[in-house]
């Protein structure tokens, strides 16, 4: 098998080659495309996220995917599954709305618990901070699918995998003829 | 379709579009469900404390304290796409503080097979009723309402709140914290 590969590789010409690294790079800029054009549909700077901890079972397990959108003209209630950051930390937190305090002005701020921690996250918080403002929500889950995400946890988990994957990708994109 | 790998090839793209096209189906069928119940609250023996919240600012703050009933049949929400649904309970009001106050007072985790024909009397709260400031003596607006998070084996993930609220008024007077 590798010596047709090789075979094939040796009878490629210059004008092939540089077709196959267009094509290469028309998918990647694609992907790229509908990726930064689902920020901007939804408002959420990460619209799709994997669950990574099992605080919100039954519901939610890890490697789950969560679609997200951040409407922030709609304000935030009791009981939505909010997506956010504590400020110095990049993991985002895949929490439930427990108690919202609004303000006239329109500020507010909210309190979060994971359905199955037996606290709220105010011990998650960083010190000194008591509540949530809408400015540290990513998103809020709207959308769910299973199981889809556990691709993205392994790769994350193992680096040679993805790095494994990444050459193999590469490899057959280039030498492939279609 | 002669060498082991286009086989293998063939077969996993197979299987994944069937898998995806079959997600896709379960999120369609259920996609247009209203998810909409009825729910009876009733409240018994409402009080109002004023004490130091210690797990957040060290200023005594409003302590509400009530027991409530509860009735509703959540079992026809419960369909092949139904995973699960959380249901809780939450208390809405207005004080001087702030124009929208909105706490859970309890909440519960039915899934897909389990009874979902809720009817509790004299239950207890399942998390302290704080609130932001000392608005709950003497309010006269409390409302309580039933909603229900509902989460799909795939889909959208909609919340929706039941028909059926039930209002109530504080006690214009603090209950003193050693009598019960």
């Amino acid at each position: 098998m590798l010596g047709s590969m090789l075979e094939e590789f040796q009878r490629m010409n210059k004008r092939q080659f540089f077709y196959q690294v267009l094509s290469f790079g028309m998918i990647v800029s694609s992907a790229l495309m509908i990726w930064k054009g689902l920020m901007v549909v939804t408002g959420s700077e990460s619209p799709i996220v994997v669950v990574l901890s099992g605080s919100m079972e039954p519901a939610f397990h890890r490697g789950d995917l969560l679609f997200l959108t951040n409407p922030t003209d709609e304000p935030i209630r009791v009981g939505e599954i909010v997506v956010f950051k504590i400020e110095g930390r990049d993991i985002p937190i895949v929490h439930r709305v427990l108690k919202v305090h609004e303000k006239e002005n329109g500020t507010s701020k909210f309190l979060t618990k994971g359905d199955n921690n037996r606290v709220d996250d105010r011990g998650l918080y960083a010190p000194g901070q008591l509540w949530l403002t809408p400015r540290d929500v990513v998103g809020r889950a709207k959308g769910f699918l299973p199981y889809v995400g556990m691709v993205t946890i392994m790769m994350n988990e193992y680096p040679k995998l993805k790095y494994a994957v990444l050459a193999c990708l590469g490899l057959y994109v280039l030498i492939h003829r279609e | 379709m002669h060498t082991f790998l286009t086989r293998g090839n063939a077969l996993l793209t197979f299987t994944l579009s069937v898998l995806a096209g079959l997600t896709f189906f379960c999120f369609l069928s259920t996609a247009l469900n209203a998810y909409s119940a009825t729910a009876t609250i009733d409240t018994v023996k409402v009080l109002v404390k004023n004490v130091p919240d210690y797990s957040a600012q060290k200023e005594k703050q409003d302590l509400g304290y009530l027991m409530f009933d509860l009735q509703a049949n959540l079992d026809p929400l419960f369909n092949w796409n139904a995973k699960q649904l959380f249901v809780f309970l939450t208390a809405e009001y207005e004080s001087l503080d702030n124009k929208l106050n909105q706490v859970v007072l309890w909440d519960k985790i039915i899934q897909r097979g389990e009874n979902a024909n809720l009817d509790m009397k004299n239950m207890n709260t399942n998390y302290y009723f704080w609130d932001d400031g000392n608005g709950l003596r003497g309010n006269s607006n409390v409302t309580l309402t039933l909603s229900w998070n509902v989460i799909p084996n795939a889909g959208m993930l909609s919340i929706v709140r039941g028909s059926g609220s039930h209002s109530f008024s504080f006690p214009n007077e603090y209950t003193n914290v050693r009598a019960q």
